[in-house]
């Protein structure tokens, strides 16, 4: 390989080029989220679909179940949950399988950079292109199932430590199936029984914040879930990702 | 002996609950036996074509 | 030298021998200790005070479910073993629990809802220990569908090697998780038999039933493992001899 094609197929600055020693892990996984973000933006529609996806479910609940606010406001923790799982879900099958087909990863892989941290980084574009948007559309999402303004705070928050997690177990499931033709029942298989905790603290978290409740408990129940996710999901999605490479 | 039948009324609960367990076993040991005795047609077969052909 | 058995056991020939040996061991303990803690659990056991004669389902619940989770642990460790020195023959014993796990799992499941009928009036309750069966039941689905899923043997070795590793680290966080949901929106259950309470004509047939069906486990495990290795192993020396063909 060539220093002079590889840039261009891997659509990274030359620097990335220079030998793995000369780029220390941070710029390396700076390097590889900035690409993620900028391939991303070249296409925005795709960029909504999650977001078009989740408010589409959370409408589906007033039409099935009663347009009252009252009871509403009962389901609300679940409908934005479930809606906040399964849109999350959508966006993960295409979270390696582009790299994995273009010989992206295997670059990653073969790179003498660490692995886990590149795949860190491309978990956090990830996040950040669908999480943290979902977790800006949570509230309105919650003020449209009768939540009251004072909870939309904590709602926020809730979803912004969920998703994390979601994304995070999710990379565990995108690297395993990676090599997987029509994997998407199979990859909810994997990943869904993972999310469940999740879901758990997270719709408490909702119901206590439209109770006007103390919502720090299962708040930081989120994060002890995110933080452990941190530490150890990426190590799980590069050792999934390798043996899908092999 | 119908006394024990039927359970102190439960029947209806115990036995299916018996049955399904001691089906699940009788499956295994069934399924287990099966696989092995696949294999080593399988492996018979395999060794005998490797045979014929020196 | 220390290790010389642990090496063995990585070793095809010398487990398929070991395993076809061990495996009446294993059976007729099993069927003698299942036998003898059915009559203990049927006949000789008392009534429970509160739920009459049907408490008796735990004789065969208890198992099940004890089956659902042990398996799956054991899958786990010989998954990871198989990852960590990367031994074929841990990999096939990985592969061999997940059908076995997973059919007592349902088995658990049955036997906790036909449980559930007359003690909460009802067929199916979400009470923590029936929803973390089924999440197990939907963790072992997984785990065979992705080993269905990938055509290479060593890559779906590996593969379900890391998804079973990441699932028993997630069995604790999520029994622990659904066991808060469900202290938040019901009362304790029912089915909850105080242990302390349960006099030794109770117990011992339960650890009776306990023992053999980890022992029955025991003996499909290593008939399974026979079946795994020779449909794994290419080399035909060792296997000519094995099947004395």
């Amino acid at each position: 390989m060539s220093a002079g094609s590889a840039p261009s197929v891997l659509g990274l600055p030359a620097s990335l080029e220079t030998p793995a020693a000369a780029v220390s892990a941070w710029a390396a996984a700076r390097l590889a989220l900035q690409r993620d973000l900028t391939l991303a933006f070249r296409k925005p529609a795709q960029l909504l679909q999650p977001l078009a996806f989740f408010a589409l479910v959370t409408m589906l609940f007033p039409l099935a179940i009663s347009p009252e606010l009252s009871q509403l406001r009962l389901v609300a923790p679940g409908a934005i949950w479930a809606a906040a799982l399964l849109a999350s879900l959508l966006a993960l099958e295409f979270l390696f399988r582009d790299d994995a087909q273009d010989g992206t990863l295997e670059q990653y892989a073969l790179s003498g950079q660490s692995l886990t941290t590149l795949l860190f980084a491309k978990t956090t574009a990830h996040w950040l292109l669908t999480g943290l948007p979902l977790a800006c559309m949570a509230p309105i999402a919650a003020l449209s199932l009768g939540a009251p303004a004072p909870a939309l705070g904590a709602i926020t928050a809730a979803v912004v430590l969920g998703s994390v997690t979601l994304s995070l177990v999710g990379s565990i499931g995108a690297g395993l199936t990676l090599n997987i033709k029509r994997s998407s029942a199979l990859l909810s298989l994997l990943t869904l029984p993972l999310s469940l905790p999740v879901l758990i603290f997270g719709a408490r978290a909702t119901q206590v914040a439209i109770a006007g409740g103390p919502v720090l408990a299962p708040l930081e129940l989120l994060a002890a879930l995110a933080v452990l996710g941190v530490t150890l999901a990426p190590l799980a999605a590069a050792a999934a990702v390798r043996i899908s490479l092999e | 002996m119908m006394e024990f039948l039927d359970m102190g009324g439960y029947a209806a609960f115990v036995w299916p609950a018996y049955a399904i367990t001691f089906a699940v076993i009788a499956a295994n040991i069934i399924w287990a036996r099966r696989l092995l005795r696949q294999a080593q047609a399988s492996a018979r077969r395999r060794l005998a074509a490797r045979g014929e052909q020196p | 030298m220390k290790f010389t058995w642990f090496h063995r056991l990585g070793s095809p020939p010398y487990v398929y021998a070991l395993a076809e040996r061990l495996t009446p061991w294993f059976a007729w303990s099993a069927a003698l200790l299942i036998l003898a803690g059915l009559y203990g659990g049927l006949v000789l056991a008392p009534p429970d005070y509160q739920q009459g004669d049907g408490f008796r389902i735990i004789y065969v619940h208890a198992p099940s479910a004890w089956m659902s989770l042990m398996v799956y642990t054991s899958m786990a460790l010989a998954a990871a073993v198989g990852l960590i020195w990367r031994i074929k023959v841990a990999h096939a014993a990985a592969a061999a629990c997940a059908p076995v796990g997973a059919s007592f799992t349902v088995a658990a499941l049955v036997t906790g809802s036909l449980w559930g009928q007359p003690m909460w009036g009802t067929y199916w309750q979400w009470d923590p220990r029936l929803t973390s069966e089924l999440v197990l039941l939907f963790l072992y689905l997984g785990y065979m569908g992705l080993r269905a899923g990938i055509e290479d043997t060593q890559r779906a070795d590996r593969a379900s090697a890391v998804l079973a590793v990441v699932g028993i680290i997630n069995v604790p966080v999520i029994h622990y998780s659904v066991t808060w949901w469900n202290s938040l929106h019901q009362a304790p259950t029912v089915m909850r038999l105080a242990k302390s309470a349960m006099p030794p004509s109770m117990l011992v047939p339960l650890l009776m039933m306990l023992l053999g069906f980890t022992l029955f486990f025991g003996a499909v495990l290593l008939v399974r493992l026979r079946a795994e290795i020779l449909t794994r192993e290419r080399t035909s020396q060792w296997i000519r001899e094995a099947l004395g063909a």
